[in-house]
């Protein structure tokens, strides 16, 4: 019963929160809305037993990728912004198409059930290994070789953001 | 205990209102975060799914989605500041250099 | 649980190709002369493609598959690279953004194609496409001085990010339902447990439908194709109309006819649609263009199509004519790009249709070999596109979907106008204006390449296709 009540407390905070970040106007707003907003997914990861991601939540999403996103805010004019309208002319279409997309999606998966085995990790073998270890464990095993791909997307990061933000713009 | 639908509901709700975001709003930022917030709709069902499958492979994909997220950002946000160079503005409907 | 060292044979070419990358990354920093890089890499990609047929094999805990099919796209990606540096050398150095970067994200990309093709797992899948689509926002983007490079990778970005959201948000329902992420996992569990009409299967399915459409630039996704390939670089076009398309239609095989293999009537029935819409649309909307890189951007939507009615099918057969028509593509319009770019020169754009009035009187060599590439395009015979038009109608037919056929060849009757149009305007019309070519041998050779291989596969197509029956075999 507990657990209900907290669950129903972080989703009505998560969904007024996601509402709040897609309809302010200011950006910086919106920015500040999404921070609160990751706080409040990162301890709904602590509910399902997974500090690890919960912990990667905080740190790279609101610590990297936010503040990123602050910067880039910053460059905007934002007086400017304040005066336009913040919706593109055919909003209500938009509005249509994803409430009817979410309403076939919620009643697809009401009344799904869960049918495949359930795996080796369970709750008593995490709390014994703890969740990073088990977590590292297979990564560094297991998923090897995806790991080794992210290296190379976090490189193509680097050299894209030098290349397209820098500022000597022409060759010769 | 909370049932695993809850979550999924959750999770769908988050996308579906990171979709609304990308269609309707006008700053690029926003429809950038408006997709951040799609993946992380996703990475709820995830961590969910991997809860309740007792299986981690579905953790080691948030973590995956988590980095590719920052790469992305660090790309998406330069291409921003390269367009915001040459022309001042970060409305979509306002990028009509091409038409046909 | 124990580190076993996994048998790295079957990723060579992929080690290969990361080596070479960064190599080439490290060069740019002593090496002024950037057509020595170019060099560098062609000369590298030429080693991954020796060392391609040795790779065969399954590693990684079947995350990584080297079979014949994923050979084959492997084969087409490194065409791709080498005809791109060929008829870039010296368009970079018109345009002024000629960096050693450039041919590093280039390699880059491919790699995250190779590893596409090759993914047996969905997370592989996932931060391949990443790799892959990330270099190529970059490299949309590389004119950062021009408004439009600038707001190509904008709008390719953001669907392209869009897109992956649908992807993963399929990966967690089918992981879900299945509670796995292998391709063959998901299918074997599907059969074993009768969950065909499963509606999260279902849903999943769509969601991978519509984030493939993105990649594939198909109807109703498509919105991203015409701006992305008008604002990019003219090579990165060419680059991007082959390649990213290539490994989209390679994971989309890999995916349905694996993974939901066992839905097949199902995922038709979306996907059918979706090929009519793209044949429809691109061919209808290419009538009215006036820019020859939009007209081609059309075009390639429009080719997209007639490739989405092999996958169709569904039958081996299919899955051939596929492999064969992306080879053949690969040729075609990486040809015509070549003639486009030529026309690029100095303070002068050239991508205007107009711009190719009377080019039969003042360069007829261009002119001819363009007449070769719209003919190819169009599906006359002889040239290759009419056998790789032929081979997937065929394949279609033969599957029961004759009144899809009927309809693309409809279709395909339209685009002879557009582009039947450019040659028009070559042969028929008086010249303007003197139109200078920048050519280079770099260019010359694609074109000799692309001209001789539109031609040699239209008359002898057998080669090609016995190379994809085979390659589809172990599928």
């Amino acid at each position: 019963m507990l657990a209900k009540l907290f669950f129903g407390y972080y989703a009505a905070v998560i969904i007024l929160l996601s509402l709040l970040v897609v309809t302010r106007k200011n950006p910086v707003r919106s920015v500040m809305w999404m921070l609160l907003l990751f706080f409040h997914i990162a301890s709904l990861y602590l509910f399902l037993n997974a500090e690890f991601i919960a912990a990667i939540q905080v740190i790279v999403y609101a610590g990297a990728i936010l503040v990123l996103f602050l910067f880039v805010v910053l460059l905007l004019n934002l007086r400017e912004e304040l005066k336009v309208k913040r919706f593109i002319g055919s909003w209500p279409a938009g509005l249509f198409v994803s409430a009817a997309i979410l309403a076939i999606v919620i009643n697809v998966i009401r009344s799904f059930v869960l049918v495949a085995p359930p795996g080796r990790y369970s709750i008593e073998y995490i709390k014994e290994a703890t969740h990073t270890k088990a977590l590292g464990t297979i990564l560094y095993t297991e998923y090897l070789f995806p790991f080794e791909i992210a290296s190379l997307v976090l490189l193509i990061a680097i050299i894209g953001a030098i290349v397209l933000a820098k500022r000597k713009t022409r060759s010769h | 205990m909370v049932p695993l639908n809850w979550y999924l509901m959750l999770s769908a709700t988050v996308f579906m209102i990171g979709v609304f975001g990308f269609l309707t709003r006008k700053n690029i930022i926003i429809m950038f975060m408006s997709v951040e917030l799609m993946l992380n709709g996703v990475n709820i069902s995830l961590v969910a799914f991997s809860h309740y499958l007792q299986d981690l492979r579905g953790q080691i994909l948030v973590f995956f989605i988590i980095t590719v997220a920052a790469a992305e950002a660090a790309i998406g946000l330069a291409i921003i500041i390269a367009l915001f160079r040459n022309k001042s503005t970060a409305h979509v409907d306002e990028m009509n250099e091409m038409k046909g | 649980m124990p580190f076993v060292m996994p048998d790295l044979r079957p990723v060579l070419p992929e080690i290969v190709m990361t080596v070479l990358a960064l190599a080439i990354l490290l060069a740019d920093l002593v090496i002024k002369r950037k057509e020595t890089i170019a060099f560098l890499s062609i000369v590298g990609v030429a080693l991954v493609t020796y060392v391609l047929p040795g790779s065969m094999g399954t590693t990684f805990n079947g995350m990584f598959l080297s079979d014949g099919y994923s050979m084959f796209f492997k084969l087409i990606f490194m065409l791709n690279v080498i005809l791109t540096v060929l008829i870039s050398v010296k368009y970079i150095v018109i345009e002024k953004v000629n960096f050693g970067e450039y041919y590093a994200l280039i390699l880059f990309s491919t790699l995250g194609m190779m590893l596409m093709a090759s993914a047996g797992d969905l997370i592989v899948l996932y931060l391949g496409l990443e790799l892959m689509a990330l270099s190529t926002y970059i490299l949309a983007g590389f004119i950062r001085y021009d408004i439009k490079s600038n707001e190509a990778a904008m709008k390719y970005f953001l669907l392209g990010a869009f897109a992956s959201a649908f992807l993963l948000y399929g990966t967690s329902m089918i992981y879900g339902l299945t509670g796995t992420t292998d391709l063959k996992a998901i299918s074997a569990y599907i059969v074993a447990n009768g969950l065909s009409g499963n509606p999260v299967l279902m849903l999943s399915m769509i969601l991978f439908a519509v984030a493939f459409s993105f990649k594939i630039a198909a109807v109703p996704f498509h919105m991203w194709a015409p701006d992305a390939y008008e604002g990019a670089p003219t090579s990165i076009t060419a680059f991007m109309s082959v390649g990213p398309k290539a490994a989209g239609f390679a994971v989309l095989g890999r995916v349905f006819l694996i993974a939901f293999g066992s839905v097949k009537l199902e995922w038709s029935a979306v996907l059918v649609p979706i090929a009519i819409l793209t044949m429809g649309v691109g061919n209808i909307v290419a009538l009215s263009q006036t820019n020859i890189k939009r007209m081609l951007a059309y075009s390639s939507i429009a080719h997209a199509g007639y490739i989405l009615l092999g996958i169709i099918a569904g039958t081996s057969d299919g899955m051939a004519s596929v492999l064969t028509y992306m080879l053949i593509y690969a040729f075609m319009n990486i040809g015509a790009f070549a003639v486009v770019i030529m026309l690029r020169s100095e303070g002068f754009k050239g991508d205007n249709i107009t711009d190719y009035e009377g080019l039969s009187k003042t360069h007829p060599l261009a002119a001819a070999l363009m007449l070769v590439f719209m003919f190819s395009l169009t599906g006359i015979p002889p040239t290759a596109g009419f056998m790789g038009k032929f081979y997937v109608f065929m394949s279609a037919i033969n599957a029961g979907y004759t009144w899809v056929v009927i309809i693309a060849v409809m279709f395909s009757a339209i685009s002879a106008y557009f582009y039947l149009r450019v040659v028009m305007y070559m042969y028929m019309k008086e010249p303007k204006e003197t139109v200078q070519l920048s050519t280079s041998p770099a260019i010359g050779l694609a074109l000799a390449i692309t001209v001789i291989a539109v031609l040699f596969i239209g008359i002898s197509p057998s080669t090609v296709v016995n190379l994809a029956r085979a390659a589809v075999s172990g599928f």
